[in-house]
């Protein structure tokens, strides 16, 4: 994040948004008063790193001031201020590792280390391959399925060292992979089955769980 | 209109006065880093604190707005507590490096850690470090002392309509910077180091000159353009070392341009100091003032008053503009000329070459119309007022002539006289928004009347503004900006060629002097003559401060004293007469630009008819009653110029400057001067990347 | 326990479809119509009288909130809904876009009618970027089916509904943040007043309200104010979900009774404290800013706004987190001071500064490297940054740390102890 990291990298010489993504930035602008082009930016550069490796270039930054008219310092300004926006490369997999209160109360070391163990980078590097990029995150908010991590757009929850390094395996070669919760819970419903919402769970044929009563 | 009371005293305010303002109506020191008068409120800084009865938190009260019956207090337990706290969180990562830094003396963090703060530090960690940013060759930064008040940032795109600094990462990580790290392109630049309350941007050019404290502080008006700013000029032993400006909400509220601001150092180099002689072998050679006077005088007893001509520049004060017409009067000369740039426009009409509007009344125009002028280079601080509307209120504004850069959009109307003619006649689109325009104003400037047709533009211009309604009961939208200190001064003073005498303007001047028929021209301060153009037979006198191109074409100089150097009076564009006073001593043996006059009459063996300063400015209210009202403008009654020849030719208006910061003798004798011209206006000039 | 019948969230679990038929057969959308036509008063009452407060944490009136709108005027007014999810220790929100979306489209439809807004944005934590896809196609649904859009629900009412989607950034979730964030700038609070309902997104009038209170409304209304103000306890009414996290056997979202006592939810939703309930150490009780509650308290303490601020902590969005014996207390706040320090805005002094000292002081704290008197030395730098901050993040930083001295001021200084015995050594 910031100037003095960016400066270091390779930028490239122009960018264009994709014929596709021009049609969407059509779609984009149609949801703000006419006015208020600004409020685009967000969504711009989510689109940016969608088409450009999943980071954001300076020249991008340009494209989106020149587009939504808006000063380039103002487009550089909520680039910096959000940690989603990456401006330099990252690896294919952007490894997001929960380590806030909740998840680390879970475990959420081990997973780390896990990481760092089979990839053999630590956290804030990216494997040589180019393949894997590992960062420590603050919460995201699915603490009852800790702990969890977020590799580009999935969340991936319910891990363990073991149930990681998977993960990390799948990742690799690019099959069998499951988004949410790897020891196969349904959402945020308790792992041994629901105490509530009993007719819904009898249609979806779950089971309910067996609620010890008070001794 | 509420009533409440602060610190048990009762006061009534406007709605929307925040509490702060209150509490200083009332008197009340109120701490503040981010709050500042003329800018937007931000309410980060948390030292403003007050305490509202019944309220559960302090509020801040830059925007904090008053209330009915509320009881404030702004000295109570809590609050000292709170700001305690406030300045112990600014201050933990602040360096310690008061001892080298520029601010030392006339820091707000400094003053009000003794006032408010704690006398030491509980924090052990390691302070934050933070990269210095590249703001030009006028601003220094050393970022690690910033305390995020974001001032710089409002006054960017608030006041100087750039919106080039931002406020970048979040948390401990923010920082003031630019889009990746380029550099800042603005003529206002110099103001962010008056903003910055703490030294995170100092003067580039002043750094680790002198302690506040060590300065002769002298209040006295710019010359740099025809705005006539009000700085302050801070000098040690004869030494100028830094302009800054000083309040006048009418002229530049509390901002100067960065000519004004830098162009002193410009007072040091390239100084006459001695009189100077052309010897046989046509080298100017050092003499006494006696033998310059002597070789003046012999020529002048032989001389016709009709083959003599004077021309006044940029820099002059109303009192050698004076002295020198009197002079002129006695030598029987109508050669008398100030339009030292060659420009046409009419001379004899004050409403005619007023800035009527005035400068603060900019802000009340609904549509403004820039002629052959850009009013950025030409008068940064009037261009602000026209942001500053633009800003507000966003006031139409339509340029006939060459494109500009300036700093709020624009309609292009045309290049040249045509479209005002086809405007007059309704053929142009524009037509209806001007008809609809309630405050209309033009501003016709240089670039239009420094031409062969410059008086028939003029005329045309004044057409248009009668044609357009800008001349009502209250409101004058006809104005001339002129670009020179001197101008409006020796207008007033009708220091003009006396047609009745048959008086040659500049170019009948030139002409004169190029057939022969000019004997002596004498030179004041005016250094972008076409000295070239002159005739061999034409005996030049200047008088003036710096060695430029004058100087270097003359027969005999007579060294005079900088704008800083004298006490004396100057009119702006609009009119203002303002006083100026004197700050350091005169270079060597130079003198003041009146004595000099008032010494040479004497050796002509008449003397003019005053001996000191008091008297001269009695002469002055005697040739025009406007400098018995210092710091007014007075409305001029609409006179409209016509021109014998109205024929005007189809070649676009030129814009008059090319290159803001080398304008003048000072600035071209300036190194800081140099530099900004290196930095912004060399190949590339524009957005240049500093560390790409 | 609250009954089946009583629960609003009834695929909280995603066991069925999210999609707008699903939906329609879990009785979202039935009626709407019907309930536009009772008028924007009767809603607004109608929501009153239920009691519903705030779920994003402050709990504030809704129905009062919404009352602050001005009644006409010539500018735009708007919904916003706050997605943007963020609390350590809460992830209900998250449920409600992902598998029960059409609960918050209907009822984003009934809040905007009732306040004049003909257009609502709902700001979603960029993370959750399945969850807004999810969202984006139930507004699609909706807009297909007519129910919202231009006559939305044949009521004569426009109404459009937008996704924006956030970007990694925790301030956004306060309310004028997020309307900066919104606008495309940093989401850098605002100072107030003006409070939104006066100059919001765009400057015009605006009301922002969470997921989860939006996604109350349509059964709210459909049942009835009385129905939903009959749980709870008095000024705490209503159902709720809570999220249950840490150290408990089961982990899990549920929607229970606001006022359930703590031990109760914990032991028969979530399995109970890992260990037993005597091997509990202390419960963060609402998402991490709200202090956390030592087992004593939380033996007896009622899960609701008011009892919980009796106890010095705070409802806040319901987000219990659990700490068994095994945890290292001193080192769970100073995660969490960590948190604050890196998703503080940096706007404003106290907290920008703040944050980061107190993150610093407390990994000494957690080591012991420090001195008995660094303790008050912490606690003046907290009350330095309470209550003088531009937002609320100040005070959200600085609880837990509060909370922690006050509950176990004798295990900081048992460290502390600890180390300089290491010294003497």
């Amino acid at each position: 994040m910031g100037s003095v990291a960016i400066k270091k990298i390779e930028q490239p010489k122009s960018f264009k948004f994709s014929k596709a993504n021009l049609d969407k930035i059509e779609k984009i602008l149609a949801k703000y008063p006419s006015n208020q082009k600004a409020s685009a930016v967000m969504p711009l550069l989510d689109l940016v790193q969608r088409q450009h490796q999943n980071w954001i270039p300076e020249v991008a930054m340009e494209e989106i001031a020149r587009i939504l008219e808006m000063p380039r310092i103002k487009v550089f300004e909520v680039a910096t201020f959000y940690t989603m926006y990456n401006l330099k490369p990252v690896g294919e997999y952007l490894i997001q590792l929960c380590t806030t209160t909740p998840c680390w109360l879970c475990g959420s070391a081990d997973i780390v280390k896990a990481c760092e163990d089979h990839l053999g980078i630590k956290v804030g590097e990216t494997s040589k391959d180019g393949k894997f990029t590992l960062v420590e995150v603050e919460c995201l908010g699915a603490c009852v399925n800790a702990p969890m991590i977020q590799v580009n757009d999935d969340y991936y929850e319910d891990l363990t060292a073991e149930n990681m390094i998977e993960l990390l395996e799948h990742l690799k070669t690019g099959d069998d992979i499951t988004v949410g919760s790897q020891t196969g819970r349904t959402g945020s419903c308790a792992e041994a089955g629901p105490t509530t919402l009993e007719s819904h769970a009898k249609k979806a044929k779950i089971k309910m769980a067996e609620i010890e009563e008070d001794k | 209109m509420p009533k409440l009371t602060i610190d048990d005293m009762e006061v009534t305010v406007e709605a929307g006065t925040s509490l702060l303002q209150a509490a200083e109506q009332l008197g009340i020191e109120v701490p503040r880093f981010c709050y500042h008068d003329r800018l937007s409120v931000a309410g980060n800084c948390r030292m403003c604190l007050m305490e509202v009865e019944g309220a559960p938190k302090l509020a801040a009260s830059c925007t904090a707005p008053c209330g009915e019956d509320m009881k404030v207090h702004t000295k109570s337990e809590k609050v000292k507590t709170a700001q305690k706290g406030v300045m112990e969180m600014m201050l933990i990562n602040h360096p310690l490096d008061c001892p080298i830094c520029d601010q030392g003396g006339e820091c707000d963090l400094q003053d009000q850690s003794v006032a408010y703060g704690f006398d030491r530090s509980r924090f052990l960690d390691n302070k934050r470090s933070v990269k210095n940013k590249d703001l030009g060759p006028l601003v220094k930064t050393t970022m690690t002392r910033c305390i995020h008040c974001t001032r710089c940032v409002r006054f960017g795109e608030e006041v100087a309509g750039i919106e080039e600094l931002g406020v970048l990462n979040r948390g401990e990580h923010l920082e003031i910077g630019t889009y990746v790290e380029q550099m800042i392109t603005s003529e206002l630049s110099g103001n962010l180091v008056d903003v910055c309350p703490v030294g995170a941007l100092t003067s580039k050019p002043y750094a680790f000159k002198a302690r506040p404290w060590e300065l002769t502080k002298t209040e006295t008006i710019d010359v740099m353009d025809a705005v006539g700013s009000n700085i302050r000029v801070d000098s040690r032993g004869n030494e100028v070392l830094r302009v800054l400006p000083r309040l006048h909400e009418d002229v530049n509220e509390e901002w100067i341009s960065d000519k004004t601001r830098h162009a002193c150092d410009g007072l040091k180099m390239g100084r006459l100091d001695k009189p100077y002689l052309k010897n046989s072998k046509g080298k100017l050679k050092p003499v006494s003032w006696n033998d310059a006077f002597e070789a003046i005088s012999a020529k002048i007893k032989v001389t016709d008053g009709s083959k003599i001509a004077a021309v006044v520049g940029d820099l002059c004060d109303c009192e050698s503009i004076m002295a020198l017409k009197d002079v002129m009067h006695l030598l029987g000369s109508p050669h008398l000329e100030c339009r030292s740039d060659g420009s046409k426009f009419n001379p004899y009409i004050p409403s005619g070459y007023n800035f009527n509007t005035s400068i603060a009344g900019v802000e009340d125009a609904d549509l403004i119309i820039l002629i052959g002028t850009n009013p950025r280079l030409e008068a940064a601080m009037l261009n602000a007022r026209i942001y500053k509307n633009w800003r507000d209120n966003k006031v139409k504004v339509a340029v006939i002539g060459s494109h500009i850069d300036v700093n709020y959009p624009y309609v292009h109307l045309g290049t040249g006289s045509e479209t005002l003619q086809d405007l007059i006649a309704g053929k142009h689109d524009f037509d209806e928004t001007l008809k609809n325009a309630k405050k209309p104003m033009l501003i016709l400037g240089t670039g239009a009347t420094m031409r062969n047709d410059g008086l028939a533009v003029h005329a045309l211009a004044c057409e248009f503004a009668e044609h357009y309604n800008m001349i009502q009961d209250d409101w004058n939208g006809f104005n001339l900006l002129h670009m020179s200190a001197s101008r409006m001064g020796a207008l007033a003073l009708g220091f003009t060629p006396k047609l009745e005498n048959g008086g040659h303007d500049l170019d009948g001047i030139v002409k004169a002097s190029s057939k022969g028929n000019l004997d002596i021209l004498y030179v004041m301060g005016a250094d972008d003559l076409p000295f070239d153009k002159l005739g061999d037979d034409t005996f030049v006198i200047y008088q003036g401060h710096h060695g430029d191109k004058g100087a270097a074409h003359a027969d005999v100089v007579l060294p005079s004293v900088a704008y800083t150097e004298k006490n004396a009076t100057y009119i702006n564009t609009e009119g203002r007469v303002q006083i100026a006073r004197k700050a350091t001593f005169p270079v060597g043996d130079a003198k003041e630009d009146w004595t000099i006059l008032r010494s040479l009459s004497a050796y002509l063996g008449r003397p003019l008819p005053y001996d000191n300063l008091l008297e001269l400015r009695e002469r002055m209210v005697q040739e025009n009653d406007l400098f018995n009202h210092v710091d007014e403008v007075i409305a001029q009654p609409w006179n409209k110029v016509i021109a014998s020849d109205i024929s005007v030719n189809k070649v676009p208006f030129k814009l008059p400057m090319a290159d803001f910061y080398q304008t003048n003798v000072i600035c071209r004798a300036s190194g800081t001067m140099q530099e900004c011209t290196d930095a912004f206006f060399s190949a590339n000039i524009k957005k240049r990347r500093v560390n790409g | 326990m609250l009954a089946d019948k009583d629960r609003i969230f009834t695929n909280l679990y995603g066991w069925e479809s999210p999609n707008l038929a699903a939906a329609k057969k879990r009785g979202d959308w039935d009626g709407t119509k019907k309930l536009i036509a009772k008028g924007r008063e009767w809603i607004i009452d109608e929501v009153k009288k239920s009691g519903l407060r705030g779920r994003g944490g402050a709990g504030f009136p809704t129905g009062l909130k919404w009352s602050f709108m001005p009644k006409e005027g010539d500018r735009p007014q708007y919904l916003v809904i706050n997605a943007d999810e963020s609390e350590p220790g809460t992830c209900k929100d998250r449920d409600i876009l992902r598998h029960d979306p059409h609960k918050l489209v209907e009822g984003a439809l009934l809040a905007s009618f009732a306040m004049g807004a003909k257009a609502s944005y709902i700001y979603i934590r960029g993370e959750f970027y399945n969850e807004a896809v999810a969202m984006q196609k139930a507004i699609d649904e909706a807009y297909e089916a007519g129910l919202i859009g231009k006559n939305a629900c044949k009521t004569g009412w426009d109404f459009d509904l937008y996704v924006h989607r956030g970007a990694g950034a925790y301030i956004c979730g306060e309310e004028s943040a997020l309307l900066n964030s919104l606008e495309g700038k940093k989401g850098m609070p605002r100072n107030k007043p003006p409070f939104p309902a006066m100059a919001g997104l765009y400057s015009c009038p605006t009301t922002v309200n969470n997921v989860e209170t939006i996604a109350s409304v349509g059964e709210i209304l459909r049942r009835g104010g009385d129905w939903f103000s009959s749980f709870g306890n008095e000024r705490n009414h209503g159902t709720k979900l809570f999220c249950i996290s840490g150290h408990v056997n089961r982990p899990c979202n549920v929607e229970e009774e606001l006022g359930i006592p703590l031990r109760e939810l914990i032991e028969k939703h979530a399995g109970g404290v890992r260990g037993g309930w005597d091997n509990l150490l202390a419960v963060i009780p609402g998402g991490s800013s709200t202090p956390m509650l030592p087992k004593s308290i939380c033996d007896t303490v009622e899960m609701d706004f008011d009892s919980l601020r009796e106890v010095q902590s705070g409802l806040g969005t319901a987000g219990v987190i659990v700490m068994d014996k095994s945890t290292d207390i001193v080192q769970a706040i100073t995660r969490l001071s960590q948190f604050y320090s890196h998703e503080s805005c940096g706007q404003c002094t106290p907290c920008r500064e703040g944050t980061g000292w107190l993150w610093e002081q407390m990994k000494r704290m957690t080591r012991g490297e420090a001195l008995i008197e660094d303790i008050d030395v912490m606690l003046d730098v907290c009350s330095e940054i309470e209550g003088n901050t531009i937002c609320a993040l100040g005070e959200a930083a600085v609880w837990p740390v509060q909370g922690l001295v006050r509950h176990f001021r004798s295990e900081i200084e048992r460290r502390i102890v600890e180390y300089r015995k290491t010294l003497v050594a």
